[in-house]
């Protein structure tokens, strides 16, 4: 398995860190009611097909990234600097 | 006022040679981090520029000037290798890693086929050619690889030292003697 870094180039999956779902990029705001913090915290879909998740590209440049990958074929059809996003860019319906 | 005395990370054994190969410790002597600060990439730049003649470089990259070099360290960093980081004091962070690595430099004909057992990316002049440099693995620890004339300068860990000498001259040997036995 290769992931493509929007920096490095493609780089081998042993230079990566695997750290979960997308959903850690919308973190509810100050004084959202209790579901939110639960849902942000412990709900996570389980898609067969097209998901987003985070990772940290540890042994290379030490970036965080969004990649956004297929769990029923394997592809990896994008990755993007999480530095780089632009509140538009976060999932849609995000928690508040 | 005291005398400090400055020891090398390779107290032991360098240089070592197996066939074509030589692993020895580079003649590196000062290291500074540099991350520019918010919106400064363009003044670090101009900065580095006139001070030493090179530049912020692009990922993969390596710049050398002289004895000077920069290198791409990761994202919004790079190593200022042999040079006085004075000019960009107040445009961006500097941090003094000189005594934070340690320095290999691996050289002869077939050098890649060495770190090809330990890295997993192609270093082969085709796809690392000069001006190359990677922040990529060397077995299980993290390292910059410069390309070098007729080999690479490996920086790792001060603390991975002896482990990295370990396994690459490791790789060297067995290299070596599967060309001595065809």
């Amino acid at each position: 398995m290769r992931i493509t870094c929007p920096l490095c180039g493609p780089r081998d999956r042993r230079e990566f860190y695997y750290y979960g779902a997308e959903d850690y990029l919308n973190r509810p705001t100050e004084g959202a009611a209790p579901e939110a913090w639960d849902d942000y915290l412990h709900l996570r879909d389980n898609p067969a097909g097209m998901t987003r998740d985070l990772w940290y590209h540890e042994q290379g440049c030490a970036a965080w990234l969004r990649v956004t990958r297929n769990t029923v074929t394997h592809e990896i059809s994008e990755t993007e600097l999480v530095s780089a996003l632009k509140p538009g860019d976060l999932k849609k319906g995000a928690r508040t | 006022m005291a005398s400090l005395i400055t020891t090398s990370a390779f107290d032991t054994g360098l240089p070592v040679t197996h066939g074509a190969l030589t692993l020895a410790a580079a003649p590196v002597t000062r290291i500074t981090s540099v991350a520019p600060f918010n919106g400064k990439e363009k003044a670090v730049s101009a900065a580095l520029k006139s001070a030493h003649g090179l530049a912020f470089p692009a990922p993969n990259r390596v710049l050398e000037k002289g004895a000077a070099r920069i290198a791409f360290a990761g994202r919004g960093t790079a190593f200022l290798i042999d040079a006085d980081p004075a000019a960009l004091d107040g445009i961006a962070a500097l941090t003094d890693q000189s005594d934070g690595w340690a320095i290999l430099r691996l050289t002869g004909a077939g050098a890649e086929d060495a770190l090809a057992r330990l890295v997993p990316i192609d270093l082969r002049p085709v796809a690392f050619p000069a001006g190359t440099a990677a922040r990529t693995a060397l077995g299980h620890m993290m390292t910059l690889i410069l390309r070098v004339e007729n080999g690479f300068d490996i920086l790792v860990m001060r603390s991975m030292a002896h482990t990295a000498t370990h396994e690459i001259v490791t790789a060297m040997a067995a290299l070596s003697a599967r060309a001595a036995h065809v």
